[in-house]
């Protein structure tokens, strides 16, 4: 491979999906119809938990205009007590959370859907279908679920030999954590508390299906992952992945939201049962219901230091939220929380808790933002208490390469420390601050995620480059394609068109997620550059009648070498494209694989606030974000990913949250009162992008999408400390709560 | 009950539809005239993706019934770029990475446009509160702002 030349590696170049998106051509999954096509509308528990004591659907059936009305006897059924894994996920729970079988377990829970003429008949059809429940009692909150006279929402889940809200537990140990803390000069220990919030993508869920006579199915749909559609509806339709073609319709965003199904079954079985195509839109008030969201937590965090700032001993128990279903995202929690950081004494301990809210969903960085919350709160006071600067208490304890994470892996070359370095010394950090101001800092760490992926890349009979890929682009992957493919292959960049592939066109690939795409694509897409580059010197040495061991590929065209060098006119790319035919036949290559050496993510926020004293108003006054990010492809969209977390962390700690009324109903299910960040609330935000490439991808590239979600929590926790000179340990620091602790109420 | 006729202007080409009472502006944009580039993420007036400009005034389509929009003019995001040459606005969001996903892209667009037809050369502070009405998970506003400010500086020196 020729060495690369960063002539568009690091460019910020215009991305191949945008002028379509500038015009509104672009086809998000509710842009698409079909001839025939009629309309699906799913009915929805009132109750948030009951026994379901019989479904009449004659009366929606007999409603004109009405074509088929499906229940969970028309959804494959998997035994509640045999786990079906598919990926992180586990199909009996999927079964029951897109259709209610026996009880729902949440208000918004499926439980019927119909398909007729119109979407009005439809929702109509659904008002006239009887239910009869036998109400439960029901628990929403952690507390209410883990007591020991809970409700239980599934009787054969056991946790120390008895029926259970707690569906699973997990747990990191490093060292002696008892000896650890006897060690300490000082020790803090604090309780948090976070509320559920909601992924927010703008585009709700939505789907269109086609079962053709044959039964061969297409979907169109909104998703992170096209392979992910097409595996969840076979295994609850029964039809064979190879008749299901799944088709990624642009995303219109997803935050990890959209890696599960909802309504695709479901269209896909009111389709084949009336012969047309079903088309279903989720409204705003059902996607905030039931769909997503992360879960809401409470945690213990207990850390000790010696008097000179190094941690010896840090514990951390976590509750979250599940949801219905078990699943919630403690790996997140347990996992990342202790990361960026050498402790040689650990603990770390979460559990699953299972109540009758909505089925959790992944959210960017799932459970680590709740993590870190705590940990980077503690620090933040275990800092003012040794009276140091709490980043020169996380540089005196940083992982660097070597280090033993607490949660199994050593390091090897990152990042971490260099976050903080530049936090000192950006100008942000020195800035004076005004009154009832204040700043806070904190890290964080992701995982970051390989997986399989494909990619096909072929020479088109005019010499320029088609790449396909098999990962839905939420924020700009096909520019960063298009990017290093340019860059391989020498050529200009606007000689690439970047597609997403459907099910039927692509290799399998895992979806997008776990901040995985780029790294990921880039790898495949790699080594089918190298297999094209290797059939064009073929093609060269067959014209020129030299070996293919004597041509080298230089800035998009083939070149005699070594002895040869010079003998003949080099062959640009598109010369050796038109004599394609003549020599061998059409020039392309694929190439798959599961994608390993996905190294961690950290990043080191600050953050100013002024805090209006009177209405409790906590305004975000400056926000810059420092993060390890690998090799920056396509810097703008790198920044874009730091924006878009910093800001939705701003949501989460300011602002957003589930609030469940009396009834066990979800009462803010608008974007009215699920209140995330606006223009007018939000600051410029500054970013520093630093380049530490990660030793095991052919471009340095780390995932760079989930990160950003992990420090602002504390940090803006932190900075409002500073400001009013109290300290909040649960979020949102929503004004009425902000007001209780300046009165300290 | 029978339709409703309604003459209206669209993207300055004569547009006559049949509507029911209940139907919203942006049903019809959408499911019977096509124009899908005006979304729905929320359906209340709360998000701003499905943002329309009526005679002149940036509205939510959501808000509006279709019967309302007799003898209206109608920009949508269709009509934005002239004979394929993309509006300042629409190049500016390419070239600044104002948008990821692109969901709310169509909806700033217009409100943008509306902005600068009210006022062309807005402060920082403006831009923020006129596009406070359009909700973006993704950006987190900057390269948004960024771009209107750029576009409006541009417009300044060519007037």
């Amino acid at each position: 491979m020729n060495e690369i030349s960063n002539k568009w590696i690091g460019k910020n170049t215009i991305r191949p999906d945008g002028a379509d998106k500038v015009t509104g051509r672009a086809q998000y999954s509710s842009d698409t119809t079909m001839p025939g096509m009629i309309w699906g509308h799913v009915l929805r528990s009132p109750h948030p938990h009951a026994k379901i004591l019989s479904i009449n659907t004659k009366k929606a059936e007999e409603l004109e205009g009405v074509k088929a009305v499906i229940t969970s006897k028309d959804v494959v059924d998997f035994p509640i007590d045999t786990p079906v894994i598919l990926g992180i996920q586990d199909m009996r729970w999927m079964c029951r959370n897109v259709m209610a079988r026996d009880k729902v377990l949440f208000h918004g829970h499926p439980l019927a859907a119909v398909a007729a003429t119109t979407e009005e008949i439809a929702e109509k059809a659904c008002e006239l279908i009887e239910v009869e429940y036998d109400v439960l009692p029901w628990a929403i909150e952690i507390d209410d679920a883990i007591k020991p006279d809970a409700p239980i929402l599934h009787d054969h889940i056991q946790f120390e030999g008895k029926s259970s809200n707690i569906a699973g537990t997990l747990e990191h140990k490093k060292g002696d954590i008892d000896k650890g803390f006897s060690e300490a000069d000082v020790i803090i220990e604090r309780e948090f508390k976070t509320e559920a919030v909601h992924q927010g993508y703008l585009e709700t869920h939505s789907c269109l299906v086609s079962v053709a006579a044959d039964g061969r199915a297409t979907i169109w749909s909104s998703s992170q992952g096209q392979f992910m559609v097409r595996a969840m509806t076979s295994y609850l339709t029964g039809i064979p992945q190879s008749n299901i073609r799944a088709i990624p319709a642009e995303i219109g965003g997803g935050f990890g939201g959209k890696t599960i199904v909802y309504l695709e079954p479901l269209a896909t079985i009111l389709s084949q049962k009336t012969g047309r195509p079903v088309k279903i839109v989720m409204n705003r008030e059902d996607t905030m219901r039931a769909s997503g969201p992360t879960s809401g937590s409470k945690s213990k965090i207990k850390i000790g230091a010696t008097k000179d700032g190094k941690i010896v001993a840090a514990q951390g128990t976590y509750y979250l939220q599940a949801g219905a279903f078990p699943g919630s995202p403690i790996r997140g929690a347990v996992g990342c929380s202790l990361a960026p950081y050498d402790i040689p004494n650990a603990h770390t301990f979460g559990y699953d808790v299972v109540s009758n809210r909505c089925k959790v969903a992944a959210y960017r960085a799932p459970g680590a933002p709740i993590g870190a919350y705590g940990v980077e709160s503690v620090l933040d006071e275990i800092a003012e208490k040794l009276n140091m600067c709490p980043l020169e208490l996380r540089k005196i304890n940083a992982a660097k390469e070597g280090t033993q994470a607490v949660h199994g892996p050593t390091y090897p070359q990152m990042g971490y420390l260099e976050t903080v370095e530049a936090a000192i010394n950006h100008p942000h950090y020195k800035a004076p601050l005004g009154k009832h101001q204040g700043r806070g800092v904190a890290s964080g760490f992701w995982f970051n995620a390989g997986g399989e992926s494909s990619a096909q890349l072929n020479i088109t009979e005019d010499g320029n480059v088609v790449v396909t890929t098999g990962h839905p682009d939420i924020g700009g992957s096909r520019a960063s394609i298009a990017n290093i493919t340019a860059e391989l292959l020498g050529i200009h960049h606007d000689k690439v068109s970047v597609l997403i592939g459907d099910t039927a066109t692509i290799g399998y690939s895992n979806l997008t997620g776990g901040s995985r795409v780029l790294f990921a694509s880039a790898m495949v897409v790699t080594e089918s550059a190298k297999l094209v580059i290797k059939q064009l010197k073929q093609r060269a040495a067959k014209i020129w009648g030299i070996d293919e061991e004597a041509i080298e590929w230089e800035n998009g065209e083939a070149r005699p070498a070594g002895d040869n060098a010079g003998k003949f006119a080099p062959l640009t790319l598109a010369e050796l494209a038109e004599k394609a035919t003549a020599t061998g036949g059409p020039i392309g290559a694929g190439y798959q694989v599961n994608t390993e050496g996905a190294e961690g993510g950290f990043a080191t926020h600050i953050c100013d606030v002024e805090v209006d004293m009177d209405l409790g108003i906590v305004r975000v006054k400056r926000y810059t974000s420092i993060q390890d990010v690998g090799k920056a492809i396509h810097p703008d969209y790198v920044e874009g990913q730091l924006h878009g977390g910093c800001v939705q962390g701003i949501g989460w700690a300011l602002s957003e949250e589930y609030i469940y009324n009396k009834d066990g109903h979800l009462d803010n299910t608008g974007f009215l009162d699920y209140r995330m960040p606006v223009c007018s609330d939000l600051p410029m935000l500054d970013t520093v992008l630093i380049e530490i490439p990660n030793p095991k991808h052919p471009q340095g590239v780390r995932g760079v999408g989930e990160v950003p979600l992990v420090p602002p929590l504390a940090a803006i926790s932190n900075a409002v400390y500073q400001a009013i000179g109290k300290r909040s340990y649960s979020l949102p620091m929503s004004p009425p709560k902000v007001l209780k602790i300046i009165e300290g109420n | 009950m029978a339709k409703i006729q309604v003459s209206t202007r669209i993207n300055n080409e004569n547009i006559d539809y049949l509507c029911e009472p209940h139907d919203t502006m942006l049903d019809i944009l959408r499911n019977q005239l096509n124009l899908t580039g005006s979304k729905e993420s929320c359906g209340s007036g709360d998000c701003g993706s499905c943002s329309v400009i009526l005679d002149g005034e940036l509205i939510c389509s959501c808000l509006m019934l279709a019967a309302e929009a007799e003898g209206s003019n109608i920009e949508t995001i269709e009509g934005m770029s002239e004979g394929g040459k993309l509006h300042a606005l629409q190049q500016k969001f390419l070239e600044k990475a104002a948008l990821q996903c692109g969901i709310c892209t169509p909806g700033f667009l217009m409100a943008s446009k509306a902005l600068l037809d009210h006022n062309p050369s807005p402060t920082e502070t403006e831009v923020r509160y006129w596009l406070a009405g359009n909700l973006c998970r993704c950006t987190g506003y900057d390269k948004i702002v960024k771009a209107v400010l750029e576009v409006a500086d541009e417009m300044k020196e060519s007037a």
